[in-house]
């Protein structure tokens, strides 16, 4: 970049991006770079959609009431989750490589999302001074990062509500049943529910489409469905999560 | 005649001249190379193609543009294609025919060994562009497509949509972006090149720039200076070119001592979209493909022109090209078709709210090709009319209006392209080299680019070997030091003279002025009458123009203040080489001198040559001497252009 | 036919980099086939009479092609009509009577130099990194050795398009240079004479976009202002081609057919 001195006489350009260190390993010169951090994002987003997904399955056991064995179905589902290949390998290490790849993808998609997020506060260091007229960009794309966070401190709540020590309710560790409608028939709390699984739903709308481009998969042939593909996904997760709950709180489940 | 002016043609059989001398040319070597700067003004097609190319070659080069980036340069607006005798069509086309059809089209006055080589290198552009990537139309098969353009028989125009220029531009561009990453050449962008200077012994040595940005002015200093700037057609303030193209730099380097030779060509397109209103600020040109499928016509009685088309009943109708030109009809050449729509206008028979066009319709093509086809030719183009009327062109015929295009009068140069000051090398459309009296359609962008890509590069060298040792005139010398108090001086005088009127009132002045007595028909009456306005024009632009802000920051207005300026005094030079060259020949029409058809009557015997002006002082019609290059024609056989 | 337009125009000014900039409001009345530009050149008439420094912005062409133009014209890049840019905008678009606000591009690479226009120089440096096929003047093979499918020639001419004007940048909610730079990459990535350098181009051009602009979040705004309509599809073609640039190894690609 000889040139970039040219810029001299106008106003200094900000550097936005520290830029990609040529000689380090490709996958760190890959993460450095915006459009290597977006491929994670987009990789750990649709990862994370997947669990999202399978969890949301799993919990539709709640519907299902006892087993013959007078056990609850969602409690049996956790004790099948916690003894999966069980005797390959000992009790709760498939349940924990689960989570620590949980883990890993949240970390990655949110360092990535923070970053980026600052990269474009730096790219435009001084706002429109008049409002703008989106054509484009709708509130899904513009409220990532809102609803993002939301999804976060719904995630650390639930966390505590429904797997660490409970918020309040009579806790139990293994009686998920019991701990969820406990837990979920407090109106506050099925509130605070209703919103993040809200937030995740628009995530996602913008998300998943999103992820299209990210990963370059495109092509003219399909590409109008993509919208479409993304709306479906993300009801598929929203509405059940949304719906849990509701119907919790209004006493339909019990 | 005080000049001497060698225009340095090889000797030799013509098709063999150019190979010849390129053999006879000194080298320099290339480990000498970047002991040599250049400095090239302009980034157009032959600025870009010839700063990247003698970057590669490893000179040292430094490019200036007034843009803020290379990629800007008027050039880009090139809609319609480029020429090359390639003959992928197999229809008879050679680099003799090209050569042939060029002269013939200049109206045999342009140097013949000069338009030869261009149509030789003419083959060897397109390949390089294809190269570079430039997203030439395709057939199916993969290979080229040709189109015929601008009159000419065969096919041999190539085409990117209609951005031929700007991808072309692009292709170039990206070649110098090339060179300036790998430090070869430096670019100076928003930069004015406000005067040429030169060393004691009356050689090329530097330039004087402004910083368009800062305000500030600069020395800059090379082995050789390259002015690659473009035409003078904004004379007239409305043209199809862009706003800021201006004569400034070569008006400077004639006032140095460069001869102008024939500024009274200037080519006038047929296909532009009339002013509709006194706010206008440019004329847009419509691409000259339009006329192979749309039909020219007026209403035969002036009473019709109110109504619309639709309602005048083809009896009504004279569709006067197809009637006088047979053979050609709509396709012939554009000094002919200009000419005629004005003869109509005048006549009372123009159309349009303000009287001023005349029709070019698609009715019949639409029937016959259908719409989806004409669509798709000239979709884009349809829309660009749309958007600027307002009306549809599908529905409607278009109103279309002759308008200033091309100017072919330009810095003297000889075959090397260097001017008769030594180390001032021209190129592209600020030479007056190689389209006589007028340009065929498809021939400029040929031209930039053989000058850039291909002479340039070559003659180059055989000024710059003899000066391997010797280093520029350093920067700080008085001559640098006179140049650049006259350039701050004429910004001082400008931004003091705080007048009453704004640059673009006297630009507007000058350029009705210039468009009525020297624009598409001349007659000398006319000319004295312009003769003496212009020079009282600009005596009060001096004292009243009004340029507000301060000289030292980012100024247009100032911008636009010092390059009327220059066209204040080039206009006259023009007019003057009109009133003196008593003949019709091409763009240039005077009234006097017509066949009994009213078809332009040339006077071999008298002006078969360069009008090459010298400068001789502030006074330019009394001072201006002229010196003439006799133009020997020994290949082609002079003849009254016939298209009927 | 044509008829006069009155409008109230709120148009930022700032003297220089340094300096704070303010919006300044303006009356005037022009005829509705006039350009957008040419109501500006109006009202620069206007403010000279009385005394008042013109307002500076960017043009050259006046009819869509060479990129100098660019306004943020009531919160749209080149203004309300689709496909169109600042000086192809005729006033017949508005109505008597319109407020008009007027804004320059706004985004850290594109600095301000004055009133409306704006720097973008930072183009250059992209193009620069990487957006030519190298062949030096003379060294070409005939044009017509290399046949580029139609299709494919169409596709890059869609991208070539570009006009490097920097609406894409002054749309895009992260002041991106997504569409610009995959405009310029895909260009020469898609036609056959550019895939020698197919994958250093790719690297090169995205980091150096990179520390100039924004990151892309997909708003898909840049699509909608590009006065040429350029396709975001590029942009996913630009994300692969840069992940295939670190992952392929170069030196075996004669082994493949690249692409
Ligand atoms: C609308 C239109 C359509 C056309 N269509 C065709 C066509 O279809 N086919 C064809 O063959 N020809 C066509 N032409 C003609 C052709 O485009 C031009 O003749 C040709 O591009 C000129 O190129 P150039 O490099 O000589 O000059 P330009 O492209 O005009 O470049 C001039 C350069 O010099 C720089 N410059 C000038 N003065 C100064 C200064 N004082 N200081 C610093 N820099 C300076 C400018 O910044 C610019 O970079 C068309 C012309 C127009 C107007
Ligand atoms: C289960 C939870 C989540 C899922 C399923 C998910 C999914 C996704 C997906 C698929 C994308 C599209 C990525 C792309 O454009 O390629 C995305 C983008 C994004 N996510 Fe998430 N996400 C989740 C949680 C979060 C959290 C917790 C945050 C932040 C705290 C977050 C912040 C973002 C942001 C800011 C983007 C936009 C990034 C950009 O394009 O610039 N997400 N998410
Ligand atoms: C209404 C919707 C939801 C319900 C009813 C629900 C229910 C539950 C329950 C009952 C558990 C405990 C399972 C066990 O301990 O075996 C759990 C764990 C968990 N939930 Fe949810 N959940 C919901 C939404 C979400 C969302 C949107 C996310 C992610 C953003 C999420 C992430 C998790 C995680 C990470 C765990 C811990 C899993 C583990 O311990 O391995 N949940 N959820
Ligand atoms: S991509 Fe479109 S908007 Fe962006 S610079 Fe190119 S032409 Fe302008
Ligand atoms: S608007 Fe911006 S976020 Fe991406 S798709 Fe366009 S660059
Ligand atoms: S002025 Fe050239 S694109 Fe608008």
């Amino acid at each position: 970049m000889a040139q970039a001195t040219e810029l001299r006489r106008g106003a200094e350009a900000p550097r936005v991006n520290k830029g990609v260190s040529r000689r380090a390993p490709w996958p760190v010169q890959f993460y450095e770079s915006a459009v290597g951090k977006k491929w994670v994002m987009g990789l750990t987003g649709l990862a994370l959609y997947g669990f999202v997904f399978g969890h949301m399955i799993g919990n539709l056991k709640i519907y299902l009431g006892r087993e013959p064995d007078g056990e609850w179905a969602i409690d049996a589902y956790g004790h099948f989750l916690r003894e999966l290949l069980h005797p390959l390998l000992p009790n709760h290490v498939f349940v924990w490589l689960l989570r620590i790849g949980l883990i890993v993808a949240f970390v990655l998609h949110i360092h990535a999302a923070s970053t980026l997020t600052l990269m474009n506060r730096r790219s435009r260091p001084v706002g429109y001074q008049s409002s703008r007229d989106y054509i484009a960009a709708n509130f899904a794309s513009r409220t990532m990062r809102w609803t993002g966070v939301i999804i976060l401190a719904f995630l650390i709540f639930h966390l505590f509500d429904l797997s660490w020590t409970g918020t309040g309710q009579d806790y139990e560790l293994g009686h998920v049943h019991d701990n969820m409608i406990a837990s979920l028939s407090r109106p506050w709390v099925a509130a605070v529910y209703i919103l993040g699984n809200a937030a995740l739903l628009v995530h996602l709308f913008h998300g998943i489409w999103s992820s299209f481009q990210t990963l370059g998969l495109n092509n003219p042939r399909w590409n109008g469905a993509r919208r479409l593909v993304s709306l479906g996904a993300a009801l598929l997760v929203g509405i059940p999560n949304i719906l849990f709950p509701l119907l919790i709180v209004t006493d339909v489940v019990t | 005649m005080t000049l001497q002016l060698d225009s340095n043609v090889p000797a030799g059989p013509l098709a063999d001249k150019w190979d010849n001398h390129k053999f006879d040319l000194k080298l320099v070597a290339p480990h000498n190379r970047r002991r040599f700067d250049v400095l090239v003004v302009g980034t157009g097609l032959a600025g870009a193609s010839a700063a990247a190319s003698l970057g590669e070659m490893g000179y040292n080069v430094k490019v200036f543009t007034y843009h803020d980036s290379p990629r800007r340069a008027h050039s880009i607006a090139a809609q319609g294609g480029i020429n090359s005798a390639k003959n992928y069509r197999n229809d008879g086309d050679s680099v003799h025919r090209l050569f042939y059809d060029t002269i013939k089209g200049g109206d045999y006055r342009s140097r013949e060994a000069n338009v030869h080589r261009l149509a030789q290198v003419s083959v060897d552009i397109i390949d390089q562009c294809a190269a570079q990537g430039v997203p030439f139309a395709r057939e199916y098969g993969g290979l080229l497509d040709n189109r015929s353009f601008g009159g000419a028989q065969v096919a041999r125009t190539f085409y990117a949509r209609g951005q031929t220029g700007q991808q072309l531009l692009l292709g170039a561009y990206q070649a110098l972006a090339r060179q300036i990453h790998l430090g070869t050449v430096t670019l100076y962008n928003r930069m004015d090149v406000l005067d040429i200077v030169l060393d004691d012994d009356g050689k090329a040595c530097g330039i004087v720039t402004r910083d368009l940005l800062t305000g500030e002015t600069a020395r800059f200093s090379g082995h050789a200076v390259v002015l690659a700037t473009g035409g003078y057609g904004n004379v007239y303030f409305l043209s199809t070119n862009a706003k800021q193209c201006n004569v400034t730099a070569t008006w400077r380097a004639h006032r140095k001592g460069a001869a102008f030779a024939n500024p009274c060509y200037t080519q006038i397109h047929p296909t532009c979209i009339p002013a509709s209103d006194e706010f206008q600020s440019k004329l847009t040109l419509m691409s000259e493909s339009l006329r192979n499928d749309g039909r020219i016509w007026v209403p035969k009685n002036p009473d019709d022109c109110g109504k619309s088309a639709g309602d005048i009943p083809e009896d009504a109708r004279d569709y006067y090209l197809e009637r006088k030109y047979p053979s050609f009809g709509n396709l012939v050449p554009r000094d002919v078709a200009s000419r005629n729509a004005k003869t109509m206008v005048d006549q009372g028979h123009g159309v349009g709210p303000l009287r001023n066009g005349v029709f070019l319709d698609f009715a019949d093509s639409i029937n016959r090709l259908g719409e989806s086809v004409v669509r798709e030719r000239y979709g884009n183009l349809f829309d660009m009319y749309e958007r600027i009327t307002g009306e549809n062109p599908y529905q409607m015929p278009m109103r279309i209006y002759p308008a200033t295009h091309y100017t072919m009068g330009g810095l003297w140069v000889d075959y090397n392209l260097m001017s008769n000051v030594p180390g001032l090398f021209v190129l592209g459309e600020a030479n007056f080299s190689d389209h006589g009296a007028n340009r065929l359609g498809a021939s400029a962008l040929m031209q930039g680019l053989a000058d850039g890509y291909f002479v340039l590069p070559a003659t180059i060298a055989g000024y710059l070997a003899d000066l391997l040792g010797t280093s520029p005139v350093p920067t700080d010398h008085a001559v640098f030091d006179t140049a650049q108090t006259e350039v701050d001086d004429r910004v001082k005088r400008l931004m003091s003279a705080k007048g009453t009127r704004t640059v673009d009132h006297y630009h507007r002045e000058l350029g009705r002025i210039v468009w009525d007595y020297c624009g598409m028909a001349r007659n000398k009456e006319g000319l004295e009458k312009a003769l003496s306005e212009i020079p009282a024009l600009r005596e009060e632009y001096w004292r009243d123009v009004k340029v507000l802000g301060d000289g030292r920051t980012f100024n247009q207005s100032l911008e636009k203040a010092l390059r009327v300026a220059d066209f204040m005094e080039m206009a006259e030079l023009k007019v003057k080489d009109a009133l003196h060259r008593e003949e019709s020949c091409g763009g240039h029409f005077r009234e006097e001198y017509q066949t009994p058809e009213g078809e332009a009557q040339r006077d071999d015997e008298h002006f078969a040559y360069v009008a090459a002006w010298e400068y001789g002082g502030p006074d330019i019609q009394r001072d201006s001497v002229l010196n003439k290059e006799k133009l020997v024609f020994e290949n082609v056989k002079l003849s009254q252009r016939s298209y009927k | 036919m044509s008829e006069m337009l009155n409008l109230t125009l709120k148009v930022w000014r700032q003297n220089g980099p340094d300096d704070g900039g303010r919006f300044e409001e303006y009356r005037t009345t022009v005829a509705d086939d006039a350009s957008f530009l040419e109501m500006l050149d109006y009202v620069n008439e206007q403010l000279v009479a009385e005394d008042r420094e013109p307002i500076a912005f960017d043009h050259d062409c006046r009819e869509g092609i060479c990129g100098s133009c660019g306004l943020m014209i009531n919160g749209q890049a080149h203004g309300p009509q689709r496909g169109t840019a600042t000086c192809q905008l005729h006033m017949r678009k508005f109505h008597d009577g319109d407020h008009i606000t007027i804004e320059p591009w706004r985004a850290g690479g594109f600095p301000l130099i004055r009133d409306l226009a704006v720097d973008r120089s930072a183009f250059d440096r992209i193009v620069e990194a990487g957006g030519y096929i190298t062949v030096n003047t003379g060294a070409a093979p005939d044009a017509n050795e290399i046949p580029v499918p139609k299709d494919v020639a169409d596709a890059a001419m869609d991208a070539a398009a570009c006009i490097g004007c920097g609406a894409c940048v002054a749309a895009c909610p992260n002041s991106a240079a997504q569409l610009f730079t995959s405009a310029k990459m895909q260009h020469l990535n898609l036609l056959p004479q550019g895939q020698a350098e197919r994958w250093a181009r790719s690297e090169a051009m995205v980091e150096t976009m990179e520390e100039f602009f924004g990151s892309c979040t997909n708003h898909g705004e840049c699509q909608e202002a590009c006065p040429k309509e350029i396709s975001i599809d590029f942009i996913a073609m630009m994300n692969r081609d840069y992940l295939k640039a670190k992952l392929t190894n170069r030196r075996r690609i004669g082994q493949r057919k690249v692409g």
